[in-house]
């Protein structure tokens, strides 16, 4: 999980924030959290496909797999698609 | 009712990785650095403390930290929201994050840069920063307009609810970049100046060597 702590950062640029200092389950987008937005969420979404190859194939899904990193973890190791 | 005159109460021009408020050199970057690292330099010395700031496309960094640097002292803040408002301008529109966007569009087409493909966003993000509800414009043209923004600002401070109204000039393209913001206010303050075309034609022209 510290390697996708580190491609969120890099993803979102989040230049003030260590990649030990984001929670396994911490929340992603509340205040309490790591207070991300709705364009977070897209940039989310591409790097999902740019460094897992993976779709989301139901939008309604989001909210569940983007809750925290441990859910993302969890969503990328079911759905990755191994690479030849 | 307001006496129908209007005060230039305070500037800041950012050119040549310095900073001038009210014609005063505030502070000197390296003049090697490229306009990222100077953007972060002066987001570390004016501001801090807003992560967002890293998010934005260097056209909206480069008027924020001006507007940062020009409302630091002033009383901007006892203002209702509404009260406020902006008149900005600038050369190249968005065109350098439209660029830089549209290199992405091929790949994976990125969403944060593609919310910076307009330029009146910079004042968006002034206007979250500082809590600003007031009337704003963007202009495109060829160079910074003076007749156009010691005329237009006056009379939405004559005609409208605004009380000041920040008015200027902020243009990135790729390494040049320059900005030129004015606080325009419908009272004198210290050292205010009233606003003429000559007055505004006079700062901007200012420490520009």
């Amino acid at each position: 999980m510290a390697d996708l702590k580190a491609q969120i950062i890099e993803q979102l640029n989040l230049q003030e924030v260590a990649p030990e200092s984001i929670g396994d389950d911490q929340p992603l987008f509340t205040k309490e959290g790591l207070g991300l937005d709705s364009i977070d969420a897209l940039e989310l979404i591409v790097l999902l496909q740019q460094h897992y190859s993976i779709r989301i194939a139901n939008p309604e899904e989001g909210p569940k797999i983007f809750h925290s990193v441990r859910t993302m973890a969890t969503y990328i190791t079911e759905n990755q698609t191994v690479k030849a | 009712m307001n006496s129908g005159a209007t005060y230039i109460t305070g500037s800041c021009i950012i050119r040549h990785n310095r900073v001038y408020l009210n014609g005063s050199l505030l502070w000197e970057a390296d003049p090697a650095l490229e306009l990222p690292e100077f953007l972060r330099a002066g987001y570390d010395r004016f501001s801090g403390q807003y992560p967002k700031f890293h998010k934005m496309d260097a056209l909206s960094k480069l008027g924020w930290l001006a507007a940062e640097v020009l409302l630091k002292d002033t009383a901007i803040a006892a203002l209702r929201p509404e009260q406020t408002g902006m008149v900005l301008s600038n050369r190249s529109s968005s065109l350098d994050t439209d660029l830089r966007y549209y290199a992405t569009v091929k790949d994976f087409a990125s969403p944060a840069l593609f919310v910076y493909t307009l330029p009146n966003i910079v004042m968006g993000e002034i206007s979250i920063r500082h809590g600003f509800k007031g009337e704003n414009t963007f202009f495109v043209s060829p160079a910074f307009d003076t007749a156009l923004m010691s005329s237009y600002p006056a009379q939405l401070l004559a005609e409208t609810p605004l009380a000041a109204c920040i008015c200027g000039w902020v243009e990135v393209m790729e390494q040049q970049y320059e900005v030129a913001l004015f606080l325009v206010e419908n009272i004198q303050r210290p050292n205010s100046i009233l606003l003429t075309e000559a007055a505004l034609t006079a700062l901007y022209q200012q420490n520009n060597s």
